[in-house]
Formats: structure tokens, C-alpha cells, sequence
């Protein structure tokens, strides 16, 4: 899909996804308000607290957005992954400018005023509802602006776990190498940001002219506040019974990680259910790092994903390196049921494994065929590897080990798909990308032999979740037919259909399944 | 009741017994002993810092006494719900402590609406106020505190504080920050108005000659003592060092006076006095 899609056949879709980001934004901003304001007012109340509290409140905000998507999965447990998690961490985010202006506003009241309130008999409640709230509320309004405009920036991030929102434009974008897509991600979160912004600042402008006589705000707050709490609250109930629903019924909710070949294959297995059972599917794409994983067997919130051989043994079971493909299998297969209530279907047939590449013009020019082959040239070379690939067991440093490979400079960590980008660009000379990804062909890259047999077999297999087999074994059937029916030829050709040729992952998935099993 | 009785008999509005205030080993006032009759307006007079506007705290208690007892009408503070002490003793402050970001309407029309009146009540009293400080309703109602001079301000406060009809009225430098001349304008007014309304009135001031515009007695403060307190004829012959000190003050203004009627013989000498 390209920028032309998004803005013709695709709008639909990007305004669902403008109105998911939204969603996001106004239910976290709405609950950190709900409870940032009254505890900001707590603090004003027990000064001895506002230390304490504001310096928690920081450390949150100083917590990088990623990380914290990642400490909360094994925290919500089955809620681990989707909206509930993100608006969380939005609201944790958005805590810390609404308590900090609520107290800083609240004790910038003049104490004559507040002291004239208390001298003529009024009791703290009405105190803080008609003199500390509408004289405040200016400065809580800047407070709430800038927790929105960082909640909407921050919730792109959000699309790595699932949550959507405009982040799924860029995160495909990135993947797919399409600055377009970036763009068409990135162009509508900003504006978003300054509608927010201007938005309330007009509010905050507002209740700012508090000497004009249409100036009441002492009474839309007292309304406002039961308001968005009752609303935030009804939004949460909404979203957990959505998640209950997730995996009930006859519903199947298939997985993915969040790379092109996966939501390929995703979108393989859903297709392949949805037209030989009468089974609902429900697709959760793009799940980042060992997110579908967890989602599997932790949570059960996904049923079935495609996941390969090698990345279970050791990531995941943490065995030792295997390099025979069958015995990788039988161990795999062997270990899940009992520790993870999941079991491994057959194989579909190809093997993604770490390809480590360089530019076809230098592999002519020094004769490259193997990685053995880089090594004297090591020196010289910049490399660049994947987040992945930098912290996995069976990645840089056995990998480094294994061929005595000495760079000069050590090698730059960063997202996958830039990697591809830094090497067609000559900013780096190798990088380890995956065996099926089709720009290889595009960008003219050349995959080196792995001669010393460093890199375990990563057959693609699809991984189902016991109990989901067991409610639909019409699933397992219709899986089966896929069996060893897609090489690794295929596979890169179908990366490359989306990757390069920016064709939809659905219509090519279903082109793959038109040509196994004809309808 | 005994207390309540002898108290009423005697007439005093508010009585100070052996009230003393410390906060973190300072004491700010300490041997206070005296009492308010009703109808009388007494000026507490002192330097900043001397303790009179604590003492003045003590009363409607926004301060509480950490030693000794705090009577109002016969009865202990403490022993006083709270809130229903304050309602029933106006409060003005320097610069009035007006809300600003409602109408001198709902200013006024603030503890009124509290004791939750009825809105037509609530108007005709506040329109009653107004008349009576001399802000006629129909121009200053609508306005907002931004809107008024600092004379005009200090009137909405004298305004708000009446609003409940209360007995007692405490007054913390409420002209401190308007100008001379319209001070004079508002004292003037509050002395017709005291007669005019009986009230007791407790005046916080570092303006001798505030004191004596307004006072039936003077008290004067120093260093957290209650030094004098006489009526204003008596006061003016104290011994005191710190009273000598004030009328001191007085003599300044004295002595311009001289100068403006003792024609340009004196006016010479004390230009060449001053060069």
C-alpha cells in the first residue's frame, strides 16, 4: 500500500485509524484529568505530600514511551496487548503536567482572596469549588493541553502493541521503506496535535477573562468533572468487555509480529480459516518484539500465529544452538504442549533465516560468497544489525564469535527496516537481515553463505493454541492444507509484491491461497 | 449560661483572657486581656509585626490562641462551630480580598447566597449594601473588581462584609492602599456608617491619625503586648514610649500645618533647615 492508497481506496482506513488515535488520547487525557485534578488538589490540601507524589509522577513521565508499553504487558497480564495497555500508559504520561498544574495553580490563588473566603465562613468546599477551582482553572487548562498534545504524539509509538492509531501508518512505513506511508502516519498525527492545542487554548483563554460578565466557570467545572469521570469510566468498562470478547464465541484471533512476511502470513492463516470453516476471525497484527508470543500462550488472547523454529528454541526455550532443521522441530514441537498448553502444526515449507548482506556492487567487486569471505575485510566494513539481532542469543555476539569478525567501529544498533535503508545508502556496509525479505532483490543485495553454519534453522510454522484447537479443530484442518506449500522463493516473492511493489498483504495473501487450494 | 449572662451584662462583644500565641517557639502575641463592648469601635494600633492583625485572627479564628480564651458574645470560640463564627463577624481585609472573577453582585451577595437566601433577597440586600456604601447598584452591580478604583474596592469589601447584618465587624488596615484623600473620604463614611448601623468594630491600623478618626478607644500594640488602651483623649497624654512614638507622628503633620499658616518667615527657615 503507498501514500496514494492511503488517500484514495485506504481512506477509510485512515480515518478509522484517526478516530482509533483519538480515541486513545481522549480517554487517557480524560482519566488522567479525573484523577490528576483531585489528587492535584489533594497535594494543596497535605503539603507534605506533594513532594512524594510529584517526584513519582516525574519518574513516569521520564520513562521512555517504549519501555513502558513493555513493562505493563506482564503487569495487565491478559490485558497485556491492544488499547487497554496504551491508554494506561498515556495516562501515566498525561499524570504528571495535570497534578503539577493543578497544585502549582491552586496555591498561586492570592492568599487575601483565599483569606477573605475563609474570614467570611465559607468551609474548604466551597473555598476550593468557588474561589480555588475557577481561579486555577487557567493554569489547569494549560495542564491538560500539554498532556494532550504529548498523549497524541506518544500514541503513535502505541501501534507496537497493538493499540492502532496513526503509529500503524509509520511503523508499515518504516517496514516497508515507504516515506510516504511514514508521512501519511505522521502528517495527520501532527495536525491532530494543533487542532488539540489551539483548541484548548482557546479554552484556556476563556476561562482565562474571568472579569467578564458571561464568565461563569466556577460551574462548568463543578458539571465538567463528574462528567469525564463517568465518561472515561464507561470507556474503560467498554474497552474491557471488548477485550473479553476477544477470544470467546466462535471467534479465532489470529496473530502476527510486526514485519511484512508476517502479516503475510497472518493474513494466510485467517484467509485459509475464513474460507474452509465457518469460524470469525479476528486479525492482531504487527505485534512487536515476542509480543504474539505472550499474547498466545499467556494471555490467550491470540490463537494461532505463524512462528519459526529457531526463534523457539532459543529465544523462547532458551536451548542451546541446534543446527539440524528436523531435530530443531522435534524439540520444539515436543516442548510445547506442556509448557505453554500449545502445539506446532506442520511447517509451511520455508526457512527465514538471519541473511547477512552486503551491496551487490562490493560482493563483485571483492569476491564476496560467504560471510567467511568478509572477515579480512572486516576492518574496513560499518555494520549495522536490528534491536533483535544486537540482543538475541543466537545473534551478534555468537554470531561474531563464531567468524572472529573485528569491526573497527562497533556496530550501530537500530530498527530493522533502516538497516536496509543505511546499506543501499552506503552509510553501512552489512547488515543481518532476513532470508525471505524481498528487497534483497530490490535494493541488490547479496545474502552471504553462512559457511560455518553459525545460524539455527528458522522454519515458519503455525503455532496453535491448545484449548483454541480444541473448541475449533476445524482450524488445525484448514491449516493443514498450507503444509510445505510456500518456499522461500515464494515467500521473498510475496515480501517483494508488498515490500517493493507496495501491493495490499491481503491480495496477495489470497493470491498464495488461490494458487495451494483452489477455490 | 452563667458566663453567657455575666458577659452580656457587661456588655462586651469580644473578650481576650490571658490569651497568649506561639508558632515554633515565637510567641506572637502574648498577655492579652481585654475585652470589645458591644457598639464600640476600637482602633488596634502598632507597628507592623506587633501582633494586632493575629490578634484580630484570634476573633474569628483564623488563628488559634495556644493559651488563655477567646470570648465572642459570651461564648468561647472554641465552643463555636466555626463556620457559623466567622458568618456571624464581617471580615475586611487590605485590598478587600475581593474575588475577581465574579461581580461585585455575587461578591456582596457571597455569604448570603452561602446561607443559601432566596435570589430575590439575596438582590435586594445586596442592592441595600451598595446604596448604603455609596456605589449606586444600577452602575457598579454588574461589575467586576478589575473594573472598580481601589476607594471603590474597599467599599464592595465594607459591602460584603455587612452582607449578613453581623454584630461584629473586624476591619485589618482595610484603607492601607487606596490614597490619602480618598482615605479620608472612606473613613468619614465608616464613622457615619458605625453610628449609623451599632456595631462593634475591631480596626487594625498603623495610621495614628486613622486611629483617632475612627476610634471610641485605641489599643496599641508592641511586640506582641497590648500596651495601652485608652479612649482617644486619654491616649493622647500616654507615657508610653511607643505611644509618645506615634503621636510623634502626628506632630510631623502638625508641624506641616504650621508651616502652611505661619506664613513665609517659618517657610524660609525651614527651607534653609532642610538645605
Amino acid at each position: 500500500m503507498k501514500l496514494a492508497d492511503v488517500l484514495g481506496s485506504g481512506r477509510a482506513e485512515l480515518l478509522a485509524l484517526t478516530a482509533e488515535h483519538l480515541l486513545l488520547v481522549v480517554l487517557a487525557a480524560g482519566a488522567a484529568v479525573a484523577i490528576g485534578v483531585p489528587v492535584g488538589i489533594l497535594l494543596t490540601r497535605r503539603p507534605s505530600l506533594s513532594r512524594p507524589v510529584l517526584a513519582v509522577a516525574n519518574v513516569l513521565q521520564t520513562v521512555p514511551s517504549l519501555a513502558l508499553f513493555g513493562f505493563l504487558i506482564p503487569v495487565l497480564g491478559s490485558y497485556g496487548i491492544g488499547r487497554l495497555p496504551a491508554i494506561i500508559a498515556l495516562f501515566l504520561y498525561s499524570l504528571l503536567p495535570i497534578i503539577r498544574n493543578t497544585y502549582a495553580g491552586i496555591q498561586g490563588v492570592d492568599a487575601g482572596v483565599r483569606e477573605a473566603g475563609r474570614g467570611l465562613g465559607m468551609t474548604d468546599w466551597q473555598l476550593l469549588t468557588m474561589v480555588d477551582l475557577p481561579l486555577a482553572a487557567t493554569v489547569i487548562t494549560a495542564g491538560v493541553r500539554v498532556a494532550t498534545v504529548i498523549s497524541i504524539g506518544t500514541a503513535t509509538v502505541a501501534a507496537a502493541i497493538g493499540a492502532g492509531g496513526l503509529g500503524t501508518y509509520i511503523f508499515r512505513g518504516l517496514r516497508m521503506n515507504d516515506t510516504g506511508l511514514i508521512l501519511a502516519g505522521a502528517v495527520p498525527a501532527a495536525v491532530m496535535a494543533l487542532v488539540a492545542d489551539a483548541l484548548l487554548g482557546l479554552a484556556e483563554k476563556r476561562l482565562g477573562r474571568t472579569r467578564r460578565h458571561d464568565a461563569r466557570p466556577s460551574v462548568a467545572l463543578r458539571a465538567a468533572l463528574p462528567a469525564t469521570a463517568t465518561a472515561v469510566l464507561a470507556g474503560l468498562l467498554l474497552l474491557a468487555w471488548a477485550g473479553q470478547r476477544g477470544s470467546g464465541g466462535g471467534r479465532v484471533v489470529v496473530g502476527s509480529k510486526d514485519f511484512t512476511e508476517q502479516v503475510l502470513m497472518g493474513e494466510l492463516l485467517a484467509q485459509a480459516i475464513e474460507r474452509h470453516t465457518g469460524l470469525e476471525v479476528e486479525r492482531r497484527f504487527e505485534l512487536g518484539g515476542d509480543l504474539a508470543h505472550r499474547a498466545l500462550v499467556a494471555s490467550g488472547e491470540v490463537d494461532v500465529y505463524v512462528e519459526y523454529t529457531g526463534t523457539a528454541l532459543l529465544s523462547i526455550l532458551k536451548h542451546p544452538a541446534e543446527t539440524d532443521a528436523a531435530r530443531v522441530l522435534e524439540i520444539v514441537r515436543a516442548e510445547y504442549p506442556g509448557r505453554f498448553g500449545a502445539e506446532w502444526l506442520a511447517p509451511l515449507g520455508f526457512d527465514n533465516t538471519f541473511a547477512v548482506l552486503v551491496r551487490g556492487e562490493d560482493a563483485r567487486r571483492l569476491g564476496l560468497k560467504t560471510i567467511s569471505d568478509v572477515v579480512p575485510h572486516a576492518t574496513s566494513f560499518r555494520a549495522a544489525f536490528g534491536q533483535d539481532f544486537m540482543s538475541r542469543e543466537d545473534g551478534y555476539p555468537g554470531f561474531a564469535r563464531a567468524y572472529a569478525l573485528r569491526f573497527t567501529d562497533p556496530p550501530r544498533e537500530m530498527d530493522l527496516s533502516l538497516t536496509y535503508r543505511a546499506l543501499a545508502s552506503k552509510q553501512v556496509d552489512l547488515i543481518a537481515g532476513n532470508s525471505t525479505d524481498g528487497l534483497i532483490e530490490k535494493l541488490d543485495l547479496v545474502q552471504l553463505e553462512d559457511d560455518r553454519h553459525y545460524f539455527p534453522p528458522y522454519q515458519a510454522a503455525p503455532v496453535l493454541r491448545q484449548a483454541a484447537g480444541r473448541s475449533h479443530p476445524e482450524v488445525a484442518e484448514a491449516l493443514q492444507a498450507l503444509a510445505g506449500r510456500i518456499d522461500e522463493r515464494a515467500m521473498r516473492r510475496a515480501n517483494l509484491a508488498v515490500d517493493g511493489e507496495r501491493r495490499d498483504p491481503k491480495r496477495v495473501a489470497a493470491e498464495i491461497l488461490d494458487r495451494i487450494a483452489p477455490r | 449560661m452563667a458566663e453567657a449572662a455575666s458577659a452580656a451584662a457587661s456588655g462586651a462583644a469580644i473578650e481576650l483572657r490571658g490569651v497568649e500565641l506561639e508558632i515554633g517557639g515565637r510567641l506572637l502575641v502574648r498577655d492579652l486581656d481585654f475585652s470589645v463592648a458591644a457598639g464600640e469601635t476600637l482602633v488596634l494600633l502598632g507597628r507592623s509585626g506587633s501582633g494586632k492583625t493575629t490578634t484580630l485572627k484570634l476573633v474569628n479564628r483564623l488563628r488559634e490562641a495556644t493559651r488563655g480564651e477567646v470570648r465572642v458574645e459570651g461564648k468561647a470560640v472554641t465552643a463555636w462551630d466555626t463556620i457559623a463564627l466567622r458568618r456571624r463577624i464581617g471580615y475586611v481585609i487590605q485590598e478587600t480580598g475581593l474575588f475577581p472573577h465574579v461581580d461585585v453582585e455575587q461578591n456582596v451577595g457571597l455569604v448570603p447566597r452561602l446561607e443559601k437566601w432566596p435570589e430575590a433577597r439575596i438582590r435586594a440586600r445586596v442592592h441595600e449594601l451598595l446604596d448604603l456604601v455609596g456605589l449606586p447598584p444600577a452602575t457598579y452591580a454588574r461589575r467586576f473588581p478589575a473594573e472598580l478604583s481601589g476607594g471603590q474596592r474597599q467599599r464592595v469589601g465594607v459591602a460584603r462584609a455587612l452582607a449578613l447584618d453581623p454584630p461584629i465587624v473586624l476591619m485589618d488596615e482595610p484603607f492601607g492602599a487606596v490614597d490619602p484623600l480618598t482615605r479620608l473620604d472612606l473613613q468619614r463614611e465608616l464613622s457615619a456608617l458605625a453610628q449609623k448601623i451599632h456595631k462593634t468594630i475591631v480596626f487594625v491600623t498603623h495610621d495614628v491619625a486613622e486611629a483617632f478618626a475612627l476610634a471610641t478607644r485605641i489599643g496599641l500594640f508592641h511586640e506582641g503586648r497590648l500596651v495601652e488602651l485608652a479612649e482617644p483623649a486619654a491616649f493622647a497624654r500616654s507615657r508610653h514610649p511607643e505611644a509618645v512614638a506615634f503621636m510623634e507622628t502626628l506632630d510631623a503633620s502638625g508641624a506641616a500645618l504650621a508651616l502652611r499658616d505661619g506664613g513665609p518667615d517659618r517657610a524660609a527657615r525651614g527651607g534653609e533647615a532642610a538645605g
